[in-house]
């Protein structure tokens, strides 16, 4: 009898060890190569290094100081000085996209990291603990996840005011519900397993199971769909500040840069070209990063594309 | 099917609840003082506070909650703060233009978006599909305010063919006022055509691996016989489902588009009034946009049940 129920245990327990081992293959070494292969992913990976460059090293990729004028050259075009040109007050746009880069960042990392955490913290007792609980959390999110993003992220602005920071916080709101509902998606898939039961028999905390045992496998989705949702962000946090409500001059965001280009249309029509045109780049290059790891961390998707062939 | 809808109706109410709770705690916790912000910063204390009490600010906040909502229901919308216009009026003047303005790219985007989405489908891996594919990537990608700029500049500045901005003048004619349209209604159906044709393609290549098309080829039918009775018709209805989704989402203000092109609609209203700390007129808004999301998301479930016998005999097989 006893060897019976250790064999059991052991079976389990190797079952939740080879789970837990392919979510922390999310970052092997396999899985890199397989991204860097496909050539979409490829290209998308390259892009968002050169993004992230650009966010942490920006002080010293920029030619000149985003902030510093220079009254007697007031909206040039673009020139062997000055690639991008100068904007209303002199200052050289190619630095101030560059800078740009980093509110782009903040907006395209923190803001999804910060949302998956929140996901993650409601959407695991949502699936773990069920009940009331499941309800209630799944109401909130289906409820902001009706509303049209760009609105709820203007009502959230309105609340908490214009700014950087505030839009971050709203977009990171906007990715929430789908975060909840794919964790509390894997949480059902998984709660009826024997591993899970066994760490309660043993007497885990609900919180120990839901952190330790369930929460690896959420990984290898939750990097997926942060790379899904990063684009989004990106778009919306460049919308926000387009409107005045996000990040406010003379912080240089891409977005604030393009209203700013509106009003000078006429005389410097090259002004908004640049912001716009790595708003655009960068979007494409995070959905083809997005692809190209789904596509590499899917093994499916793998065998699929292959047997069409 | 009574059974649903009633069911349905009902699934309305707290989701109405919830949302009108969260629009006044947004109102309520705003910064900002209403009754400074009413008379103005040189008012003096026992002017601020009588105003404090006419506007019900006295009251603990449940019971703001519920004059509120009775004052809603009465469609007694408050005035504008800055502008002193009753919000109704600007909101009744406002909404026409985006409702034009979201049935016209809709339109566009739903007859574009299905044939490409169905060409691409239909032909899957082709030359077709992969440079449809490419447009449809490159439509989500755009900024729809960078799109606008870029449209201002070749076909205002440019050609000057269209006007950059406005929603054109009363009784000038349809064409005349036609000329404003244009520009952003281009701007909205690029995006919502990519969203469209995409979710089109991938609906029908869902469809079109199913068993009861394999059967009806073997039967024999053409090809376009098969693609048409019986693979769209049942692509249709996560497509309707999508539709729905997107139109309230355009209803609820192409805010970007609209203050792009400084277009009078409900989008620009919002985002002027939520600059200038127009309370009443943002609280009037957000209410509007929330009641037609919620009506429309009913109306798509109603569809939605019309179209697939499943969901509404779904109940009583339990």
């Amino acid at each position: 009898m006893s060897n019976l129920s250790v064999s059991l245990t052991e079976s389990e327990g190797s079952k939740a060890e080879i789970l837990k081992r392919r979510a922390l293959e999310t970052v092997s070494f396999g899985v890199i190569k397989r991204l860097l292969r496909n050539g979409k992913g490829a290209v998308g990976t390259v892009i968002l290094l050169l993004l992230v460059a650009m966010g942490i090293w920006g002080a010293q990729l920029a030619p000149y100081n985003p902030n510093e004028l220079n009254l007697d050259n007031l909206l040039a075009s673009p020139s062997p000085q000055h690639w991008f040109g100068t904007d209303e007050l002199g200052r050289d746009i190619l630095s101030r996209v560059i800078f740009g880069a980093s509110i782009s960042l903040q907006a395209g990392v923190l803001a999804v990291v910060l949302g998956a955490i929140v996901g993650v913290l409601t959407g695991l007792p949502a699936g773990y603990l069920g009940g009331w609980r499941d309800a209630v959390i799944m109401r909130i999110w289906d409820t902001i996840l009706a509303l049209p993003s760009i609105f709820l992220a203007i009502g959230i602005v309105t609340i908490l005011g214009p700014g950087r920071i505030n839009a971050v916080i709203a977009v990171a709101v906007i990715s929430m519900p789908a975060f909840a509902r794919l964790v509390r998606g894997v949480t059902l898939s998984i709660v009826e397993q024997d591993f899970v039961e066994a760490a309660r028999a043993i007497g885990c905390s609900d919180w120990r199971i839901m952190l330790r045992t369930i929460f690896p496998n959420c990984l290898t989705f939750l990097v997926v769909q942060m790379a899904i949702a990063a684009p989004t962000a990106i778009l919306v946090e460049a919308s926000l500040s387009y409107l005045g409500l996000g990040s406010q001059p003379p912080e240089a965001s891409w977005g604030n840069m393009l209203s700013a280009a509106q009003g000078y249309l006429y005389r410097a029509p090259t002004y908004g070209i640049f912001p716009g045109l790595a708003i655009v780049l960068v979007v494409f290059g995070v959905n083809f990063f997005a692809d190209g790891l789904q596509d590499a961390l899917d093994p499916r998707r793998i065998h699929a594309a292959a047997k069409m062939k | 099917m009574q059974r649903y809808l009633v069911h349905r109706l009902l699934q309305l109410i707290p989701s109405l609840f919830v949302a009108s709770l969260f629009i006044f705690l947004i109102i309520q916790l705003s910064p900002g003082d209403p009754a400074a912000m009413m008379l103005g910063y040189d008012a003096t204390q026992e002017e601020l506070k009588a105003e404090r009490v006419r506007l019900g600010l006295d009251q603990p906040l449940p019971i703001r909650y519920v004059i509120w909502l009775s004052d809603i229901a009465r469609l007694n919308l408050g005035n504008s703060i800055p502008a002193r216009r009753p919000v109704i009026t600007m909101i009744a003047q406002a909404f026409p233009n985006t409702l034009r303005l979201a049935l016209a790219a809709m339109s566009i985007a739903v007859i574009l978006g299905f044939c490409m989405g169905a060409l691409s489908a239909l032909l899957k891996d082709s030359l077709l599909d992969s440079l449809i594919t490419s447009l449809n990537s490159l439509g989500l990608a755009i900024p729809s305010f960078w799109l606008g700029i870029l449209m201002i500049l070749l076909f205002s500045v440019n050609l000057k063919w269209l006007p950059p901005s406005g929603v054109g003048e009363e009784g000038a004619g349809f064409l005349h006022n036609l000329k404003y349209l244009v520009m952003p209604v281009t701007t909205i159906a690029v995006h919502q055509t990519a969203v469209l044709a995409r979710f089109v393609r991938s609906a029908l290549i869902d469809v079109m691996s199913a068993d009861y098309i394999r059967t009806a080829r073997a039967k024999g039918l053409r090809e376009a016989s098969v693609v048409v009775r019986h693979a769209l018709k049942n692509a249709l209805i996560p497509i309707v489902t999508i539709l729905g989704i997107q139109f309230a989402r355009l209803v609820g203000g192409a805010v970007v588009t609209e203050s792009v092109f400084a277009y009078a609609g409900i989008g620009r209203l919002v985002v002027v009034a939520i600059l200038n700390r127009d309370y009443p007129v943002v609280q009037a808004t957000l209410v509007l946009v929330v009641l037609m999301v919620l009506l429309i998301n009913l109306a798509v479930d109603l569809l939605y049940g019309y179209l697939d016998p499943r969901i509404r005999f779904e109940r009583s097989r339990r």
